[in-house]
C-alpha cells in the first residue's frame, strides 16, 4: 500500500472540497471494507483518503409514511437488517442486507459503500493482471475463468455487480442523492448504475468529486410484498451466484405492479422488465412465477462456464416472486 | 491398555485457557514483548516471480537498499536463472516496518524474459510434459477382467487443493551470538528444522534452537524446513537484528505446497454376486514443478489389480503432503466407482462393500455406521428420489497406518512440593499433543484429571532445548510420544515409591499410585496422599528420562463414513445434513481431542467435496483465487451434525487418528449426491454449476 494523505472532515461541504478531479487524487472512505482491500492489494493507490465518518448528517435513518425511508450513506448493513420498520415494510431490503458476508463485515459496511463497492472479478482484483477495467486491453474473463461472470449486459467487460442491497433498493423504486461542488442531484437508483459499454472505469455515474449522501425509498403502497433470494456456493459467507429482489403489489388477488431486480448476473443490478411484464395483471402462481423467471433470462448470453446461471436465475426469480406474494 | 482415570476420558486441552484468552503466542505473535531478545526486530518480505515461467535477465536491488528503514537486501536468484512458477522467490528484504519492507520489494527491479508456460494439467499432459508411466500390477493385472461378469468404467476428477492453515507460514529468527541462532517457526517438525537450518548455516545443531509452542495448523505443508527460514536467518545475520518473516495468505497459496489434482479412469470388474474381481486405474495429475501426484491402491479386496500413473509437470508451485496425502482423492475415485457398480448390479452399496472388505474392523464399522445413519429405513435406490429437494445417502472407506516409533526422549520431574513438570521437544500442531503428553504423564504417575489441570502440573513442549522428538506427520505423534512420556513417568514414580515404601514399611512393588494417593494394594487404607509422598523426597526434585517402549502402541486403523445430503435440484446447492464417522484409533487417549480430530477431518473433507480448488488462469499462468474469498473453505454453515463413533480398542494400544477422518468424506458425499439425484457428478468440488449440468438443466 502506498502512503496517502488522510482527512476526516465534519461536513459534506468540506468533504467535497477535499476530493479531486480524478479518483487517483482522492477516494472517500466509509466502512473501509472494500476500499482498504483495494488499497492493500495495490489495485488502487489514491493520494488522499477522505473519511466520511465525521459527517453527522450521513448517519440519518428515518421513516415516515409520506417521505418513506431515508438512509444516510453511512447507515450500516447491520442497522438495515435489524430495523423493525425495514423488516416489516421492506423485507427484501432487510433480507438483502442480512445476506451480505458476515456479522463483522455488516457491522462495518455502510449502505453508501455497498452501492459504490467495486467488482469482485478475480482478474480485476489480481494485482498482476491489467484487465480492461483497469485500463488494459483485454477482458481476461471472456476467454478465461468466467464461472462467476455476467450472462446479461456484459461486454466488453463481464463483471457482475456484487451488491445484494442495490437490487432490493431498485425494486422499491429508490432514488439516490449525490453531492458535488456543483451542487446536489437526485436520480433514480436504477440510473445510478452504468454498464461497461457506457463507462469502463466505474460502475456508477459518480464523478470523482461527487459522493452519495442519501438514499430515499418511497413507502410501499398497501398490498406490497417483497423478498430477496440469494443463491450462493458457500453458505457461510459468499457473494451471490444469483440474487433476485422481487417487489409485488397485489390487489384483489392480482399483481398490479411488479419489480424484479437481479444480482450476480450482470455488470449492474439488473432490472428485468421482461419478468415484470409477465406478472402484471396476473394472479401469482408457480407457473407464472416460473414464466417470469424464463422471461428474465430469455436474452441471456452466457460465457463458456456460466450457463448454469440461466436455470439458477429462473429458480431465484420464481422463489423471490412466490415469497414476495406470500405464497411460500 | 484399559481406560484409567485420565486416559479415555474427556480432558479439555491443557492450553485451552491460554488459547482463548490470547495468552498463547504463535510464531505470528512473537515480538519483544514475548521475548526480550527480539528487541529491534525487523520485518522480512520476499519478492516473488510475477510470471509463471521466465528467465531473469537482470535483478537490481540497489534502489531498494537505499530505501528508508531498509536494513538488508538479498537476491535469491542469479541473473540468467529460470523461474518455473509465479510465486517463486527472487529476492528478500528486511526493514524496520512491514510497510517499508513491502515498499522496498517494489523498488527491486526485475527484468524478465517471458518463456512459454503451461498451467493446465490436461494441456500439459497432451503436450507431453509428463513422466513415464509408473505401473503396479497384482494377480493377472488387467487380464483379470476376463473373469468379471459386470464391468463399470468412469473418469473422476479432483482439483489441486491448498493446505490453507489458519496461521500462514513463517519464521522469526534472532542471532544470540556469532554462531548461535534462535528460530521461532510455525512448524510440524522442530528437530528437522533445527538440523536442516544448522546444515544450511554450517553450524552444529546444538547452536540452533527452534521454538514452536503453539501453531496454527500446517496439514503437511510445514513438514520440513521451508525456504523462508534460512532466508530469515540470512537477512537477520546481514542486518544484525532479529527478523520476522511471515508469509501473506497469497504467498501461502502460491509457494508453500499443495495437494495435486487427479484425473483417474477407473474400471472395476465383479462377479454377478458382487464379488470384486479386478481393478484398474489409469491416473495423472500435477504436483506443479515437482511430482508426487501418484495415488494409493484401493483398500478393498481385488485379486487382480492394475495401477498406472503419470505425473504431469506444470508451472505451478510444488506439491506437499496434505492430511492423508492423496488418499481422499483416491477414495473419491474408488468409492464412487463402487457405487456405480452397485447401481449396475442392483445391490445395496453397503452390502457390496462388506462383501469385499478385507478388514475385519471395518466390516464391523460399516454395520455401526449404517445403523447410525438409518440406512435401512432411509436408503432408496438411485433415481427413485423425486421433488425439488432430494435427499440421498452415501458412504466411503478409510485406512491408515498411524503407528508410532522410537525417537522421543521425555523427562518427568517430581518436586518435593508435589508439583510435576513434563518436558518433551515435540510440537502441538493443533491436534492436542500437549494434552496427550500431559495425560501420558498423569497416567504413568497415577494422578487425577483435576491434578492435570491444576497449576501443580506443567507440560513444556515446542522447543528443541527439550528432549528430542520426531515430526508430526503421518498421524504418528500420539503413538510416538505417549509411550516415551509414560515411560519417564513410570520411572519417576518408581523412585518416589522407594521413599514411600520406606516410610510405610511396605515393599515398593506392592504400592500403587491411583487417584492422587500412593497406597498398599493389599491394604488400601494404608497409604499417603500425593503431597505427603512427595514431601519425603530428600532433594528438591527427582527427575527421570523415558523413551518409547514397545507394547503400548499399534498400527493400521480402519474407518468409514456415511453422509446424508439434501440437494436443491433447481439451484444445484448441496447441503450436507449429517455425517456419521466411525473410526478406530486403538486405545483412545482423550475422547475430546480424538473426536475433535474427526470433526476437523470431516469438515475439511466437506470443504474438499463441495468448495475447494485452485484455479490457474491459462492466459496469464497466474492463480486467480489465491485468497480466502474465491478459494472457498467450509465455514460454520457448511458443518452439519457430525456423529463421531470411536471404536475404543485398548488392547491395540495407541494409534494415530489425525489424518484418516478426512479420507472418506468426499467419497461419501459424492455418493450421497448421486443417490439423491440418480445422476453422478464425477468431479470435485461438487458445485451448483456441476449439479445443474448433471441434471441436464444447463443449456449448451
Ligand atoms: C469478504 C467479503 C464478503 C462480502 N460479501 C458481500 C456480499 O455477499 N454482498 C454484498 O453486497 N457485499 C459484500 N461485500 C462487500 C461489502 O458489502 C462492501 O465492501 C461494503 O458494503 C462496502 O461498504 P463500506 O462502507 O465498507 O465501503 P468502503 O470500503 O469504505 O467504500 C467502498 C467504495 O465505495 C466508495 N464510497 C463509499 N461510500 C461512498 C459514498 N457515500 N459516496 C461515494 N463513494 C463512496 C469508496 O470510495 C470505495 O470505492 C463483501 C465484502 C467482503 C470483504
Amino acid at each position: 500500500m502506498r502512503s496517502f494523505e488522510y482527512a476526516k472532515p465534519s461536513s459534506v461541504k468540506s468533504v467535497l472540497s477535499l476530493l479531486g478531479r480524478s479518483f487517483e487524487q482522492a477516494k472517500v472512505l466509509a466502512g473501509g471494507v472494500d476500499l482498504l482491500g483495494e488499497m492493500k492489494e495495490g489495485i488502487i493507490s489514491p493520494k488522499r483518503v477522505v473519511n466520511l465518518k465525521g459527517v453527522k448528517d450521513l448517519y440519518r435513518l428515518d421513516f415516515s409514511e409520506k417521505d418513506g425511508l431515508t438512509l444516510g450513506a453511512l447507515v450500516t448493513l447491520t442497522q438495515i437488517e435489524s430495523h423493525p420498520t425495514i423488516i416489516a415494510r421492506y423485507r427484501a431490503l432487510a433480507e438483502g442486507a442480512h445476506s451480505v458476508a458476515t456479522p463483522q463485515i455488516r457491522n462495518m459496511s455502510t449502505i453508501g459503500g455497498n452501492l459504490c463497492q467495486r467488482p469482485r472479478c478475480w482478474y480485476y482484483r489480481h494485482h498482476d493482471i491489467n484487465c480492461l477495467k483497469k485500463g488494459g486491453r483485454l477482458c481476461f474473463a471472456y476467454n478465461g475463468e468466467n464461472k462467476y461472470h455476467a450472462i446479461l449486459g456484459g461486454g466488453p467487460c463481464y463483471i457482475v455487480h456484487p451488491s445484494d442491497c442495490a437490487p432490493p433498493l431498485i425494486a422499491f423504486d429508490s432514488s439516490v442523492t449525490l453531492a458535488s461542488p456543483r451542487g446536489e442531484r437526485s436520480l433514480s437508483l436504477e440510473d445510478f448504475f452504468v454498464l461497461p459499454s457506457q463507462r469502463m472505469d466505474h460502475e456508477t455515474v459518480l464523478e470523482p468529486d461527487e459522493i452519495v449522501t442519501f438514499i430515499k425509498v418511497p413507502a410501499p403502497p398497501k398490498g406490497t410484498g417483497s423478498a430477496y433470494v440469494k443463491i450462493r456456493e458457500k453458505q457461510s459467507f459468499d457473494f451471490a451466484l444469483v440474487g433476485c429482489a422481487a417487489v409485488v403489489r397485489m390487489e384483489g388477488g392480482v399483481c398490479r405492479q411488479a419489480r424484479i431486480v437481479l444480482a450476480g448476473v450482470a455488470p449492474i443490478p439488473w432490472r428485468s422488465r421482461e419478468a415484470e411484464e409477465v406478472l402484471e395483471g396476473k394472479a401469482i402462481t408457480e407457473e407464472i412465477a416460473e414464466k417470469a423467471g424464463q422471461a428474465a433470462v430469455a436474452k441471456a448470453e452466457p460465457l463458456a462456464q456460466n450457463a448454469y446461471k440461466i436455470p439458477m436465475t429462473v429458480a431465484a426469480v420464481k422463489r423471490a416472486i412466490l415469497r414476495a406474494a406470500g405464497q411460500t | 491398555m484399559a481406560a484409567t482415570q485420565v486416559r479415555g476420558q474427556r480432558i479439555p486441552r491443557l492450553d485451552a485457557p491460554a488459547k482463548v484468552t490470547g495468552r498463547a503466542k504463535y510464531t505470528y505473535d512473537v515480538d519483544q514483548t514475548s521475548d526480550p531478545r527480539l528487541k529491534g526486530m525487523l520485518y522480512g518480505a520476499i519478492l516473488r516471480s510475477r510470471l509463471p515461467r521466465a528467465r531473469i535477465r537482470r535483478i537490481d536491488t540497489s534502489k531498494a537498499e537505499k530505501m528508508p528503514g531498509v536494513r538488508a537486501v538479498m537476491s535469491l536468484v542469479g541473473e540468467g536463472a529460470e523461474v518455473q512458477y509465479a510465486g517463486e522467490a527472487l529476492a528478500a528484504v528486511a526493514a524496520e516496518t512491514w510497510e517499508q519492507a513491502k515498499d522496498a520489494l517494489s523498488a527491486i527491479e526485475v527484468e524478465y524474459e517471458p518463456l512459454p508456460f503451461e498451467v493446465d494439467t490436461d494441456r500439459a499432459y497432451e503436450k507431453g510434459l509428463r513422466s513415464s508411466p509408473r505401473v503396479e500390477r497384482r494377480g493377472r493385472g488387467e487380464d483379470g477382467f476376463d473373469e468379471a461378469d459386470v464391468v463399470v468404467e468412469a473418469t473422476y476428477r479432483t482439483p489441486v487443493q491448498i493446505h490453507t492453515p489458519l496461521e500462514t507460514h513463517g519464521s522469526v529468527v534472532v542471532w544470540t551470538g556469532p554462531s548461535q541462532v534462535v528460530v521461532y517457526d510455525s512448524t510440524q517438525v522442530l528437530f528437522s528444522v533445527r538440523d536442516s537450518l544448522a546444515r544450511e548455516l554450517n553450524l552444529p545443531p546444538e547452536n540452533v534452537q527452534v521454538i514452536c509452542e503453539y501453531m496454527g495448523g500446517g496439514f503437511g505443508s510445514k513438514l520440513w524446513m521451508q525456504h523462508y527460514t534460512p532466508i530469515a536467518a540470512r537477512l537477520s545475520r546481514k542486518a544484525g537484528a532479529p527478523v520476522k518473516l511471515m508469509l501473506s495468505r497469497e504467498e501461502d497459496f502460491l509457494a508453500t505446497g499443495n495437494n495435486p489434482d487427479a484425473v483417474q479412469t477407473i474400471r472395476i470388474g465383479a462377479k454377478k454376486d458382487g464379488t470384486f474381481v479386478a481393478f484398474s486405474r489409469r491416473s495423472y495429475g500435477t504436483g506443479g514443478v515437482g511430482g508426487g501426484a501418484d495415488l494409493p491402491a484401493p483398500v478393498y479386496r481385488f485379486p487382480h489389480l492394475y495401477l498406472e500413473h503419470v505425473d504431469v509437470t506444470t508451472n505451478a508451485g510444488p506439491a506437499a503432503p496434505l492430511r492423508a496425502p492423496k488418499w481422499p482423492q483416491a477414495a473419491f475415485g474408488v468409492d464412487s466407482a463402487i457405487d456405480e457398480l452397485a447401481a449396475k448390479l442392483g445391490m445395496d452399496p453397503v452390502e457390496l462393500r462388506i462383501k469385499n472388505d478385507p478388514s475385519e474392523i471395518r466390516r464391523k464399522e460399516w454395520q455401526i455406521g449404517a445403523e447410525r445413519i438409518g440406512w435401512k429405513e432411509k436408503w432408496r435406490p438411485w433415481g427413485s428420489h423425486k421433488g425439488v429437494l432430494r435427499r440421498g445417502l452415501g458412504c466411503g472407506a478409510s485406512a491408515w497406518g498411524g503407528g508410532g516409533g522410537p525417537g522421543s526422549v521425555a523427562e518427568v520431574e517430581i518436586f518435593r512440593d508435589g508439583s510435576v513438570v513434563v518436558r518433551l521437544g515435540t510440537q502441538d500442531i493443533g491436534t492436542g499433543t500437549k494434552t496427550v503428553v500431559g495425560i501420558a504423564a498423569a497416567d504413568g504417575l497415577g494422578l487425577t484429571p483435576e491434578f492435570l489441570r491444576s497449576d501443580q502440573f506443567r507440560v513444556y513442549i515446542g522447543d528443541t532445548r527439550l528432549g528430542r522428538s520426531g515430526g508430526s506427520g503421518g498421524s504418528t505423534t500420539a503413538a510416538s510420544v505417549y509411550p516415551a512420556v509414560y515411560d519417564a513417568a513410570d520411572k519417576a514414580l518408581a523412585r518416589l515409591k522407594e521413599f514411600v515404601a520406606k516410610k510405610l514399611g511396605v515393599p515398593a512393588d506392592r504400592l500403587v499410585s491411583q487417584g492422587g494417593r500412593i497406597f498398599d494394594k493389599q491394604n488400601p487404607t494404608k497409604g499417603l496422599t500425593w503431597g505427603e509422598a512427595t514431601r519425603l523426597l530428600p532433594t528438591e526434585a527427582i527427575s527421570q528420562r523415558g523413551e518409547w517402549r514397545p507394547g503400548m502402541t499399534g498400527s493400521g486403523v480402519a474407518g468409514c463414513q456415511f453422509a446424508e445430503v439434501e440437494v436443491d435440484t433447481e439451484t444445484g446447492i448441496v447441503r450436507v445434513v449429517k455425517v456419521v464417522a466411525v473410526h478406530d484409533c486403538g486405545a483412545v487417549i482423550n475422547r475430546l481431542t480424538a473426536e475433535s480430530q474427526v470433526i476437523g477431518g470431516v469438515t475439511q473433507g466437506i470443504s474438499f467435496a463441495l468448495l475447494e480448488g485452485r484455479l490457474m488462469d491459462w492466459q496469464t499462468g497466474l492463480m486467480i483465487n489465491a485468497d480466502l474469498e474465491n478459494y472457498k473453505l467450509a465455514g460454520a454453515f457448511e458443518v452439519p451434525e457430525i456423529d463421531v463413533v470411536l471404536l475404543d480398542m485398548p488392547e491395540r494400544g495407541v494409534i494415530g487418528l489425525g489424518e484418516p477422518p478426512i479420507i472418506p468424506t468426499a467419497a461419501a458425499i459424492a455418493n450421497a449426491v448421486a443417490n439423491a439425484l440418480g445422476v453422478r457428478v464425477r468431479e470435485l468440488p461438487i458445485t451448483p454449476d456441476k449439479v445443474l449440468k448433471a441434471l441436464g438443466k444447463v443449456p449448451s
